[in-house]
């Protein structure tokens, strides 16, 4: 691995306090999660290519984008993983570097109607900008 | 009995309903919602990064606060429940978040998750207990077939929520019982409505949404209670092929209570 | 004063590559008593005893030192060279200069100091050894089995065929333990009552084997060769001498709500009922909880009707106590329970089963009579999905840690079972690896994909979720890098298996030991497996760790061919590494009885002269054929009249001190 690949999987793991390698690969996390349509990398396949080092793979993947947060994967994986942190980890490490921000201020109006709480807003806010 | 209590933002507009139902219940159920002062936002999400900690800290404010006067912290909305549990935490069992916090805040005594968080269905529950709560029900929702929407963050991750058996709970069924009503058990009230992801993927919300009131009509369900704004939100707006009725529990407790 | 050899072993590079053997042999040879110093290359060989036994011959040794490897090992072998030798077996000590030194060190200096220390603080003691004798206790020839299930009955059969008395205690009213409740079993699919019902009877009619069934083991004590055991016979309320098993009472009577276990609740039972057919006692027992009789006083219809006579509403437990020299563990498992494991919907939806209840169901005898139904409506289903390690490989605190080991096998049983009885049944098994290691194992579970067209998918189920009476069982298929939902009829969990819940208890009673999971423990993993520990105590079946029914009967064998070895000897050769008490010192203060946790110490009355007058004292004498060395009376004694012979107080200082030196 090169030393800069190094570098940003050591910090995905270390941000996310995960350890990729209890991963058994049975995949019940891709099983459960309610997003797995819209992702392009599956949950379980998250948690092995964090294993390999490709983070600059994932830094491109739709996933950071569709994850839900909803924890299902976290919930049930017989062997403790938690891939929504790692997700987490994978999508801070773009939207941590300058300009990378997915929601901008001047997004939002075009997304608001009457009823939306904001809590939607400040969800969105911290999960997909800095 | 006093508690103190976190309302959070989104009860202060959009949820004014799920608050003040919930303020005028527990004035019948003889428990006094003292609101923190100044209190802030939680962040709506908690922060799952280990290194995130400013993100942190307006939960770990509500927590001192609490502890200052000696209460437990009584929440309300799902998020906040979420955030403010998994905060406090943290702040008891993870040795870095717990230092790096407690040297920004700079107390007089460290804080290290000594509040106990309180969701207002646990206080009902636990507290007053749902065979009391029927005591003093006088409009029983008799007949009414209602479908318990938990979503994710009340129960998930359930060895930090601790609030239910996370894949088949029970304590909203109960409380539907005890006001009168016929709870409804569908598969999938424990299934994600889509939360934030509203904001940018919204056919994956309706998607969502959709399986979860297909799965309650086909139950029989008449309407669904929640805790949770956004969910009330997504189950309401983001349901494009069939409709049910979404209420705020805390409605229908009013309701029950003759304080509505 | 001794006369001691030393012998330094090389074990080839194994301690000489990091010990100076030649440095060490230097340092010994100027130790108080050595008179001969030597080094070989392999010591436990033949040269290398021969050696010994000149040396011994040549210097008139009165003690060796061997410097090599772990007492555990050797110490047998070496105490035998002594003998042949004409010395006595306790005038022999193993310094462990390899497992305690030259495997953990690099630094062939370290390792060489640390070797001679060893050596020298053997040296120490041994000039303080005195030569032992064995005692001798003597053997009961007869055995317990705890546990009647396959397990359980085949070691009592093999021990029996030997020509030994043994007892089996099953707690429940039948032998036959969960073997009895299969259907067919792999890898050959023959009928698990074929094969079982016939060593039932055999059991049952052995004159050797005595069954205990509906009775449990309440106390032990003793030791190897001389177990004493309270055993409870629970009361049956059925006079078992005349109930002829005809079955009258479990007809008429009116209590119908007990959920029948044999059937794993998939029907119900009568208060009075024989758990199945074939049950061995063919005696009915009554469920006193269920019983109405026992509940309210009024019924009794099973008292009129029984043409026997038999019914006994007053019988109480019975407690028997039995001698025995060996004791088999036999206990078994049981399925977990799946209350961590709801996203299945087990507790949900009466069409999600367990393995076990598919089991009955497909059985003739069951409570579908061997039809494949639906418990929620007793129709046929179309499509069934099989979920494989539920429960098992789980770290998350769910379920359990290891893999069950049987459920691969017999979920590719259950799949081929039914393509074979109805092959228009769709069946599909979520896997996450095939583990089926075993003769012919792997082409039974290739041969329900090839020819029966089983589906198996690589991946786990995440949810199953009840839609109009059907099942969503939503998961991933790995190799297609898919999610799938399948409309399924019938979901079956293959349950991860834990032993039963009797295991802590029991393995208290035996002082045997369990690991983490409560399976009992063998006293070495590889080498003796059959044997717990504690000795006198062996393990059969599935107590001791996940096995199929193959394996199960092998351990059974195994163990019962150890007790045979044990129960063929009259007399076992005891420790005389016991401890005994100077009786000029002690006073009588009680404090080693209450420590000892074998019961061997007891007080006496004895004249004793003490300065010069003669007077009676009571003082602790020291059971020799119970006592197991242990040495706790010797650190609690306040008047320091305890000794452990072989290790005697002044032999421990003086090795501390050979070792500060
Ligand atoms: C669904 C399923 C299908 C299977 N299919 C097959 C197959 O096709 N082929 C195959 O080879 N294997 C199969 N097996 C495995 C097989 O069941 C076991 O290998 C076998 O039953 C083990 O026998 P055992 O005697 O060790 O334990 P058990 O059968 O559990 O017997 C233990 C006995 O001890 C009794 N007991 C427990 N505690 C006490 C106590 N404290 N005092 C007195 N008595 C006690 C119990 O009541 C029981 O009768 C299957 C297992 C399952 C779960
Ligand atoms: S559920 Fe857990 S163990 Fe299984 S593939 Fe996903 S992360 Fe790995
Ligand atoms: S947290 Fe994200 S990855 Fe995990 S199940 Fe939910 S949507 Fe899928
Ligand atoms: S007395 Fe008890 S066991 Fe006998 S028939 Fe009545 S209920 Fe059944
Ligand atoms: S035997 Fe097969 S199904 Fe059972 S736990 Fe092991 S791998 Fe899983």
């Amino acid at each position: 691995m090169y030393t800069a690949e190094r570098e940003m999987t050591e910090n995905v793991l270390r941000i996310s306090n995960v350890n990729t390698r209890k991963c058994m690969k049975c995949g019940k996390c891709s099983g459960a999660c309610p997003a797995f349509d819209k992702m392009d990398i599956h949950p379980h396949q998250f948690v092995s290519m964090v294993e390999k080092g490709d983070i600059e793979g994932l830094m491109n993947s739709k996933t950071l984008w569709s994850c839900l947060s909803c924890f299902a994967c976290v919930e049930r994986c017989p062997r403790n993983v938690e891939p929504a942190k790692l997700i987490e980890a994978v999508r801070l490490s773009v939207i941590r570097k300058q300009g990378e921000n997915r929601l901008k201020a001047d997004d939002i109006p075009v997304l608001l109607d009457d009823e939306l709480p904001q809590q939607a807003i400040v969800s969105a806010f911290r999960k997909f900008s800095k | 009995m006093i508690f103190s209590y976190y309302p959070g933002c989104t009860l202060k507009t959009k949820a004014k309903e799920l608050d003040e139902y919930a303020r005028k219940s527990a004035k019948v159920l003889g428990i006094t919602l003292e609101e923190l002062p100044d209190w802030q936002c939680c962040g709506a999400v908690y922060p799952l990064a280990q290194d995130e900690i400013a993100t942190r800290l307006s939960s770990v404010r509500a927590l001192v606060s609490a502890k200052d006067v000696d209460r437990d912290l009584v929440t309300l909305c799902s998020a906040c429940h979420h955030v403010i549990k998994r905060v406090n935490h943290d702040m008891e069992t993870n040795e870095d978040i717990r230092t790096k916090v407690n040297n920004y805040l700079e107390l007089d005594e460290d804080y290290r998750g000594e509040t106990n968080v309180v969701h207002y269905l646990e206080l009902l529950r636990d507290v007053i207990g749902f065979d009391e709560l029927r005591k003093k029900v006088i409009n029983p929702l008799k007949g009414k077939k209602i479908g318990a929407y938990y979503g994710c963050l009340l129960l998930r991750p359930s060895k930090t929520m601790e609030f239910d058996n996370p894949e088949n709970p029970t304590i909203m069924e109960d409380f539907i019982r005890a006001i009168g009503g016929d709870p409804v058990i569908y598969p999938y009230r424990n299934e994600c409505c889509g939360g934030y992801i509203a904001l940018n993927k919204k056919e994956l919300t309706q998607e969502r949404c959709n399986s979860i009131v297909a799965s309650a009509i086909e139950k029989d369900a008449d309407m669904l209670i929640t805790a949770c704004p956004l969910c009330m939100y997504n189950l309401d707006i983001n349901s494009t092929e069939q409709k049910l009725p979404v209420y705020y529990f805390t409605e229908l407790l009013a309701e029950a209570l003759g304080v509505k | 004063m001794q006369k001691i050899g030393v012998f330094v072993c090389w074990c080839g590079s194994n301690i000489a590559a990091t010990v100076d053997v030649k440095a060490v042999v230097d340092a010994v040879s100027h130790e108080p008593g050595v008179v001969y110093a030597t080094d070989y290359q392999y010591m436990c060989s033949e040269g290398g005893q021969s050696q010994i036994r000149q040396a011994i011959k040549d210097f008139g040794l009165t003690g060796i030192v061997v410097c090599s490897c772990s007492p555990r090992m050797h110490e047998s072998t070496f105490r035998k060279t002594a003998i042949s030798a004409g010395l006595n077996p306790y005038m022999v000590e193993i310094a462990n200069i390899r497992e305690q030194c030259s495997w953990i060190h690099k630094d062939r200096e370290d390792a060489t100091e640390k070797a001679i220390i060893l050596a020298r603080t053997a040296v120490a003691k041994l000039n303080l050894n005195r030569p032992l004798t064995p005692g001798e206790s003597p053997v009961v020839k007869r055995a317990l089995v705890i546990g009647g299930g396959i397990a359980g009955i085949q070691s009592a059969l093999d021990i029996a065929e030997a020509g030994y008395e043994v007892d089996i205690v099953e707690k429940s009213p039948t032998i036959g333990g969960k073997m009895a409740q299969l259907d067919k079993t792999f890898p050959t699919l023959d009928c698990a009552a074929c094969i079982l019902t016939p060593k039932m009877v055999d059991a049952a009619s052995n004159e050797n084997i005595n069954l205990y069934t509906y009775s449990e083991v309440e106390d032990v004590s003793g030791f190897v060769g001389n177990f004493t055991v309270k055993i409870r016979k629970k009361a049956r309320s059925i006079n078992a001498d005349i109930c002829s098993g005809c079955g009258v009472c479990t007809e008429k009577c009116p209590s119908r709500k007990a959920k029948d276990e044999f059937n794993m609740g998939l029907s119900n039972r009568g208060a009075i009922y024989i758990p199945f057919a074939q049950a061995i006692p063919n005696v009915p027992v009554i469920d006193r909880e269920q019983c109405i009789k026992f509940k309210t006083g009024k019924c009794g219809l099973c008292e009129m009707n029984c043409p026997a006579g038999a019914i006994d509403f007053k019988q109480q437990d019975e407690l028997v106590e039995r001698q025995y020299g060996a004791i088999i563990v036999a206990t078994g498992f049981k399925p977990i329970s799946l209350e961590n494991f709801d996203e299945f919907s087990y507790s949900q939806c009466p069409d999600v089963i367990t393995s076990l209840e598919l089991e009955r169901i497909m059985n003739a005898a069951g409570p579908t009579k061997g039809k494949l139904l639906r418990p929620s409506d007793n129709t046929p289903p179309r499509t069934m999905v099989f979920v494989q390690c539920v429960g098992s490989r789980d770290t998350s605190g769910c379920g359990k840690t290891y893999c069950s080991k049987i459920c691969c096998m017999y979920t590719a049983k259950h799949a081929m079972l039914i393509k074979e009885k109805y092959p228009d049944i769709d069946v599909h098994v979520f896997y996450i690896d095939v583990r089926t290691p075993g003769k012919n194992f792997d082409e039974f579970y290739r041969r329900a994909v090839e020819e029966y067209g089983v589906n198996y998918i690589k991946g786990m189920v995440g949810k199953v979720a009840e839609r109009n009476g059907k099942l969503l069982v939503q998961g991933s298929d790995l190799l297609a890098d898919d999610q799938i939902i399948i409309e399924a009829d019938m979901v079956v969990l293959a349950t991860a298996i834990e032993p039963d819940e009797s295991a802590r208890n029991l393995a208290t009673m035996l002082t045997a030991s369990i690991d983490t999971n409560d399976f009992f423990t063998e006293a070495h993993p590889k080498l003796r497996p059959v044997e717990s520990p504690t000795a006198g105590v062996y393990l059969s079946g599935v107590c001791q760790g996940p096995k199929d029914i193959p394996e199960t009967v092998a351990q059974a064998s195994a163990a019962a061919a150890k007790v045979i070895g044990l129960l063929a000897k009259d007399k076992l050769r005891s420790n005389p590494c016991v401890a005994s008490s100077n009786e000029m010192l002690c006073n009588g203060c009680s404090t080693c009885e209450n420590v000892c946790p074998y019961g061997a110490i007891s007080y006496v009355s004895k004249e004793i002269r003490s300065a010069g007058k003669m007077e009676v004292r009571r003082v602790a004498e020291v059971n020799e054929a119970i006592c197991q060395g242990c040495g706790a009376c010797t650190v609690v004694c306040p008047s320091g009249a305890m000794d452990l012979k072989g290790f005697t107080n002044k032999q421990i200082m003086a090795e501390v001190d050979a070792i500060c030196r």
